[in-house]
């Protein structure tokens, strides 16, 4: 009987959402605990969005209720999806920084009627899970396999990988190997540290012991990329000619002051830099910075949710406020847009976003900030961790 | 050969590092009987300050130092006075409860104030670079973190047990109602060697930051490194932590450098053991 009520209740509740002039999103992301700033950074590209095009879409208006996941929780994350497309009646998900929270929500999206936009965890396979997912951030795959091509342009033969030992690092590891020997070199060790490495030093004595030419390193942003870095130069690796390449994870800009000269002269290849040259961009991190408060405290993800938001505008656009998760999602396939980041689409077969990669190099600029310098542009990268995995 | 060495001196280093953080946890614990939680949240305010006084001031590391020293001490006194005096002597759980209700209030007020980011404490130019010792090169702040691990066990171990300050506190550590009544004041022997271990913790913050960086969470994410060392080196003893210390660095490290994918399964099997065999570690007081 309690469940035939709850049950009656979801459907009032769903039913009126649909035809009420406000329209809410509900956007999960950790806003508080280690991982704070990287909530922040969603909130800061959605705040940024809704100051540039206002919070309106035709008649109606938009309302952005935001849930806090400190840590990689799935079971909390479904939790409170589920609270927010039952109790609040939110016609669209968005946020999820980590691959669990997102895969846990996926088995609802179908029966609730809701579309997820993913802003940025980034393992392939989430957007495999339900037909209503869309991402507008990157793949781990999508931005570590161009590094590998950049390795073989730079003429290295030998290289090492050493990654974190946790799901994304494996993507990064096997996405630079699959690449980096289809084009001809050799991989003379692969690494996997505990993710609670603290001392980074007998790591890279191994690496020097390798005979590698570069080491290619994947570990999760904030204070382990320091330890490591800093163990990088230390061990004289920088000055032995061994090449340090990685994704963009780790030097993204709220590190990098931190990092300082240490990081100087690392190449990364990523999908956005806050210093990427173009108007949209300019005028995006104007109003992000503005948004997040203190301007050395953005970062990546702000693009992600920034995006995120311009396809959730047009899903709402084109279903003109009902709810109706596949018209909404039918609608965004193929979309093509210019974000702060470059030009970019949303592939209509893995309703992923298909974007330029850049090559970036640390450098500092004429003000003594550090910042990621795009050197080179691999044009319109869709992601290839899928056809892997195939 | 050059591999045992070249693994012998960084988990020297490492060691040392704990060992500098670990051992005001060690006091608290071992002689004052009191389980902070809270000491790893000291270490960070100390490495905070540290931080704000050589980056954002410009003032020279040293000073910084010893103004992360005593400033986190300051901090210190009105928590002692206020909240640690009710606990000593108190069930263990009721220590836990308010010492890590202590951390996260710091986490907290850290996160606010300082913001998420990490913070560095710019090192001298003299402890920065790599330092050649014939067979491999090594940063020069290990080597520096190597001597100040020294100096710290020297000195701690001698104001123990050679001084009169030394005396009292053992004495009113081990019967506070007769030291008091043969006219130590344990009132102020308390305080005095609770801010002695705060200091060490703060100390401990600013020399180990370059292994441990300074951010909000520095507070819990290292804490059960420290109290597994306090653990297997017995509380309250000097040498012991020290060998303890130096013992799980070396596991550590050979295991990092040998075969990392198992992680910190050597790590904790060795911390297994030797509980197992020294339920109050290694040179721990019986009670």
């Amino acid at each position: 009987m309690k469940k035939l009520i709850l049950a009656a209740a979801a459907a009032i509740l769903l039913s009126g959402a649909a035809y009420a002039d406000v329209i809410k999103i509900g956007v999960v992301g950790p806003f508080s605990g280690p991982f704070a700033i990287q909530g922040k950074n969603f909130k800061a590209g959605i705040d940024a969005y809704i100051a540039t095009h206002g919070n309106k879409v035709g008649n109606d208006t938009i309302e952005v209720l935001y849930r806090d996941v400190p840590q990689a929780d799935p079971a909390q994350s479904k939790a409170l999806a589920q609270e927010l497309v039952v109790k609040e009646g939110v016609q669209y998900l968005a946020g999820f920084y980590f691959t669990p929270d997102a895969m846990a929500v996926t088995p609802l999206l179908q029966q609730a009627n809701v579309p997820l936009v993913v802003m940025n965890a980034a393992t392939s396979a989430i957007v495999t899970k339900s037909p209503y997912v869309v991402r507008t951030s990157f793949t781990t795959w999508q931005t570590s396999a161009p590094m590998a091509k950049i390795a073989r342009e730079r003429g290295v033969e030998k290289a090492i990988t050493v990654v974190s030992d946790y799901g994304p690092g494996v993507d990064a590891e096997n996405a630079f190997k699959t690449t980096f020997e289809k084009e001809g070199g050799k991989v003379v060790e692969s690494i996997r540290m505990p993710l609670s490495t603290n001392d980074f030093s007998p790591i890279m004595q191994r690496v020097r012991n390798s005979g590698a030419q570069a080491v290619f390193a994947f570990l999760p942003s904030g204070p382990t990329t320091l330890g490591f870095v800093k163990a990088y130069n230390e061990n004289g690796l920088k000055e032995a000619g061994v090449q340090f390449l990685a994704p963009g994870d780790l030097t993204q800009e709220s590190d990098l002051p931190a990092l300082g000269d240490a990081a100087l002269g690392i190449l990364t290849t990523f999908h956005y830099a806050i210093a990427h040259d173009s108007p949209e961009n300019r005028a995006f991190v104007e109003a992000a910075r503005k948004a997040i408060g203190n301007p050395a405290e953005l970062s990546f993800p702000s693009v992600g949710a920034y995006d995120g938001m311009h396809v959730i505008y047009k899903m709402i656009e084109a279903t003109g406020g009902k709810q109706d998760a596949k018209k909404a999602v039918d609608a965004v396939k193929g979309l093509a847009w210019e974000s702060p980041r470059g030009p970019v689409s949303i592939d209509p077969e893995t309703r992923h976003i298909t974007q330029n990669i850049y090559l970036r190099e640390v450098a500092k600029g004429s003000d003594g900030a550090y910042y990621n310098k795009e050197i080179k542009t691999f044009e319109k990268q869709p992601d290839p961790g899928l056809a892997a995995a195939k | 050969m050059q591999v045992f060495f070249s693994i012998g001196v960084d988990a020297l280093a490492y060691g040392m590092v704990l060992f500098i953080i670990s051992i005001g946890l060690s006091v608290t614990m071992g002689l004052m009987r009191v389980v902070n939680l809270a000491h790893g949240a000291f270490a960070m305010i100390g490495g905070y300050i540290a931080s704000y006084a050589a980056r954002d001031l410009g003032l020279p590391y040293g000073f910084a130092i010893i103004l992360a020293v005593i400033g986190t001490i300051i901090i210190a006194i009105p928590l002692e006075r206020f909240l640690y005096r009710r606990i000593y002597g108190a069930p263990e759980l009721t220590q836990v409860l308010m010492t890590i209700g202590i951390t996260f209030c710091v986490i907290g007020l850290a996160n606010y104030v300082f913001g998420p980011t990490l913070k560095t404490i710019p090192l001298p130019a003299e402890l920065q670079g790599p330092v050649n010792l014939g067979f491999r090169t090594i940063a020069a702040h290990k080597l520096f973190a190597i001597g100040c691990g020294v100096v710290v066990a020297l000195g701690l171990w001698f104001l123990i047990e050679r001084t009169s300050f030394g005396v009292k506190l053992r004495a009113s550590v081990d019967n506070t109602a007769m030291a008091a009544s043969l006219g130590v004041r344990t009132r102020i022997v308390y305080a005095a060697s609770f801010a002695l271990a705060v200091g060490l913790a703060a100390f401990g913050g600013v020399i180990g930051a370059e292994l441990l960086p300074v951010e909000p969470y520095y507070a819990l994410r290292y804490m059960v490194t420290f109290l597994v060392v306090v653990s297997v080196g017995g509380a309250g003893s000097i040498p012991g932590a020290l060998i303890a210390c130096l013992l799980l660095g070396a596991i550590d490290t050979t295991g990092r450098y040998l075969v990392p994918e198992y992680g910190e399964f050597f790590f904790y099997l060795a911390v297994i053991a030797i509980v197992w065999v020294f339920p109050r570690g290694l040179l721990g007081r019986a009670k």
